[in-house]
């Protein structure tokens, strides 16, 4: 017997297991929470509608509606303009990353979900290519920012030492920074695309003329032989991806993208004007006349009713649903990794594994919730499901191809030994450190969820817009980005603390 | 007008220190052109601090290989070289030549390449090669810049012996004045013609080559 000394916390002895505590607590804490959430099984009979969405995934119907290719086409030329643009905003954004209102404003435009930036541009700009694209585009500029500056951070500055005296700043960048960041640039973009492609169908939901918008009506009238087909094509542009993307076509993409793009649609000057410079204003400040002690104090109690009624009510709803959701994630993780790694399935059992992983993925979490919502009836139940299995399914496929590289040596037991005393504690670091960082962005899905009716944040959001009470959607909002903020900094914390390190461009 | 007498390099009374700890301490010593130099010590004893210290002092004229060689990684062999004469070209021409090697200076770098057994290698990225080539990268680089005073912190701990001869003959030959940090002391010897010897910090010996005597280098490494 051999005592190994590791400092995964997973380690015998005496010394204190920082890894596990922190695990155990989230655990604890979701518990907790879990009693006073609301979970639960509300219609009378499950099993018919899931018979009628089984019948529906055999049989595919790819003529089911002449739009569906239209539709289709759409969600992928929204993703590739509303990315290429979040590049193009994000690229410069990184260069003044340094900047501590640069990061600010990064952090407050990504912090709300994209569905949120959607529901407001279409306020601005009505039902144009443009909500789409800028939906898409703004947040995703944040998080590019954000990624880009980590990686150009990471990138070797031993080069520049032996620069010679006076080439100058851009040179210097282009030869010392760029080259080792130009890879993971790459790897990322092409990462974010497969994000954009879901972002987009998932903004049909809103109205715009994405996949979404048919897998909304066809959902609604238990039409399950379309969504089906809607879903299949989808699944294959995303594992596809890799075939159809490359660098060099990546303009011939956009020009295309430009031109299948329905422009209809117009904008209307005073529509922009009025929405900024009045109706996000809070209600007591836009009919007053003047600014007196009078309209204060109906500012005050309307301050005082958003944060009591819907505010409070919100938050808590939210952080209950993220807590288990997170370590519903968690869970899944673990019990989904070994499916597609090769130190427990052979090559067959990992393809089917690969499958299974690769669906769960590429369905957004929005439409795998809608999914349950219809099985089982209102509630977090449906939620907390959809975004544990949707998120498990995107750390377990990191975490089972990370376990390709682990070397064991060769009389290493098998099975459940290996995985327990072997795989586990090895990857238990890595693992922590990928769900810490998708906290926030679990976080950030629970609010959108609140669309399908859960009453996070995101209720209280889409029911001020169906009001047209713009003031408290948009105060409701930033309450949303504010604690999306907050998480993002306790989740910095906690990893620095535990020194869990991860790369910013896998997940 | 500089006469061979004229120092290059002159240190006065220098002291280099990290975190309150000395690492040189008051080191006086005067580097005159043509002079090639090994510097021999023990790990630790400022070598490398010491080499840093006067490429600073001459940068404008002086190429450093330094122990870790400051290549880019994903960059080709031909373009690590090539960043050796950034400072002599506008930066368009600099961008131009990154997206896609110009004629002109494939022309001039391959030869350097060539005398140093790269040429076969010359648009590998350095991650794919050998430590031994990605040194002898670091070397063609010092060349390809072109300056009077070269500065090696163990250039050629990882080539064969074979190869290190041919690595010192090229600096020695396109190098006016040399100094070389080797933990080779024998290696260091052929090709230079005076000894520095540094011991925690302190210069404590500083001789031509031809008058070392085996004992006085075994002083340096005794504890």
């Amino acid at each position: 017997m051999t005592t190994s000394i590791s400092t995964s916390g997973f380690a015998a002895g005496t010394k204190p297991r920082p890894l596990l505590r922190t695990s155990l607590g989230f655990v604890a804490v979701a518990v907790v929470l879990g009693l006073f959430g609301d979970f639960e099984i509300t219609t009378l009979d499950p099993w018919i509608e899931i018979k009628r969405m089984a019948i529906g995934a055999t049989t595919p119907d790819f003529s089911a509606t002449e739009d569906l290719w239209r539709a289709v086409i759409n969600t992928v030329a929204f993703a590739i303009l509303g990315v290429a643009l979040g590049n193009a905003l994000g690229f410069p954004l990184a260069l003044a990353f340094k900047y501590r209102a640069v990061r600010a404003s990064c952090a407050f435009i990504r912090a709300i979900h994209e569905l949120f930036w959607a529901l407001i541009f279409l306020q601005v700009f009505g039902l144009t290519p443009l909500t789409g694209v800028l939906a898409i585009a703004i947040p995703y500029a944040g998080i590019f920012a954000k990624v880009y500056s980590e990686i150009l951070e990471e990138s070797d500055p031993a080069p520049l030492q032996t620069l010679p005296k006076g080439t100058s700043a851009i040179t210097t960048f282009m030869f010392v920074r760029m080259p080792d960041a130009w890879v993971h640039f790459k790897t990322y973009a092409l990462y974010r695309l497969e994000c954009g492609l879901r972002s987009s169908a998932v903004l049909g939901f809103v109205g715009l003329p994405t996949i979404g918008f048919h897998l909304e009506s066809a959902f609604s009238q238990g039409k399950y032989s379309e969504v089906a087909a809607l879903l299949i094509i989808f699944y294959v542009i995303i594992a596809t991806i890799r075939k159809w993307v490359h660098s060099r076509l990546i303009p011939v993409y956009i020009l295309l993208a430009l031109l299948v793009i329905p422009w209809g649609g117009e904008f209307s000057a005073s529509n922009i004007l009025r929405f900024f410079s009045h109706d996000i204003l809070p209600h007591p400040l836009r009919i007053a006349e003047t600014i007196d002690m009078g309209t204060l104090a109906a500012l005050g109690s309307w301050l005082s009713m958003m944060w009591n009624e819907q505010a409070v009510p919100g938050i808590i709803a939210t952080v209950i649903l993220t807590q288990v959701a997170l370590v519903g994630s968690g869970a899944l993780t673990l019990l989904f990794f070994p499916l597609i790694s090769p130190k427990f399935f052979k090559t067959f059992g990992r393809t089917a594994g690969h499958v299974f992983l690769v669906v769960l993925r590429s369905t957004p979490e929005y439409v795998l919730a809608l999914i349950f919502l219809l099985l089982w009836g209102p509630s977090m139940l449906p939620a907390a499901v959809a975004l544990a299995l949707h998120n498990g399914a995107i750390i377990g496929h990191l975490i089972g191809r990370y376990t390709e590289d682990m070397s064991l040596r060769p009389d290493s037991s098998k099975g459940l030994n290996l995985y327990a005393y072997d795989v586990l504690p090895r990857l238990y670091p890595q693992f922590l450190a990928f769900l810490f960082y998708r906290w926030e962005v679990i976080m950030r899905e629970t609010a959108i969820l609140g669309i399908l009716g859960i009453a996070t944040l995101g209720f209280y959001i889409d029911s001020a817009f169906a009001d047209l009470r713009f003031d408290r959607a948009l105060f409701l909002i930033i309450i949303t980005a504010t604690l999306n903020i907050c998480i993002d900094s306790l989740s910095r914390y906690i990893r620095g603390r535990l020194r869990l390190k991860t790369t910013a461009d896998v997940v | 007008m500089l006469t061979r007498s004229d120092p290059v390099l002159k240190l006065e009374n220098a002291t280099v220190g990290y975190n309150g700890e000395a690492v040189l301490k008051n080191l006086s010593l005067e580097i005159k052109p043509g002079e090639k130099i090994a510097l021999v010590g023990q790990s630790g004893a400022g070598k490398s601090t010491l080499l840093n210290l006067l490429y600073q002092q001459c940068q404008e004229d002086a190429a450093l290989v330094p122990q870790d060689l400051g290549l880019v990684r994903s960059l080709s062999v031909f373009h690590n070289v090539f960043m050796g004469r950034l400072n002599r070209h506008p930066t368009w021409y600099n961008i131009a030549n990154l997206l896609k090697p110009l004629k002109k200076e494939v022309d001039q770098i391959s030869p350097i390449l060539g005398q140093l057994g790269l040429e076969e290698k010359i648009f590998e990225p350095i991650r794919e090669l050998s430590g031994g080539q990605q040194q002898r990268t670091a070397v063609a680089r010092a060349i390809f810049k072109d300056s009077s005073i070269f500065f090696g912190d163990e250039p050629v701990s990882a080539v064969d012996e074979h190869q290190s001869h041919t690595v010192l003959q090229a600096i020695a030959i396109s190098h006016q004045t040399v100094v070389l940090s080797m933990h080779d002391v024998d290696l260091a010897l052929r090709y230079t013609d005076r000894v520095i010897g540094l011991r925690l910090g302190d210069l404590v010996l500083d001789q031509p080559t031809a008058t070392i005597r085996a004992a006085d280098l075994d002083d340096l490494y005794k504890h």
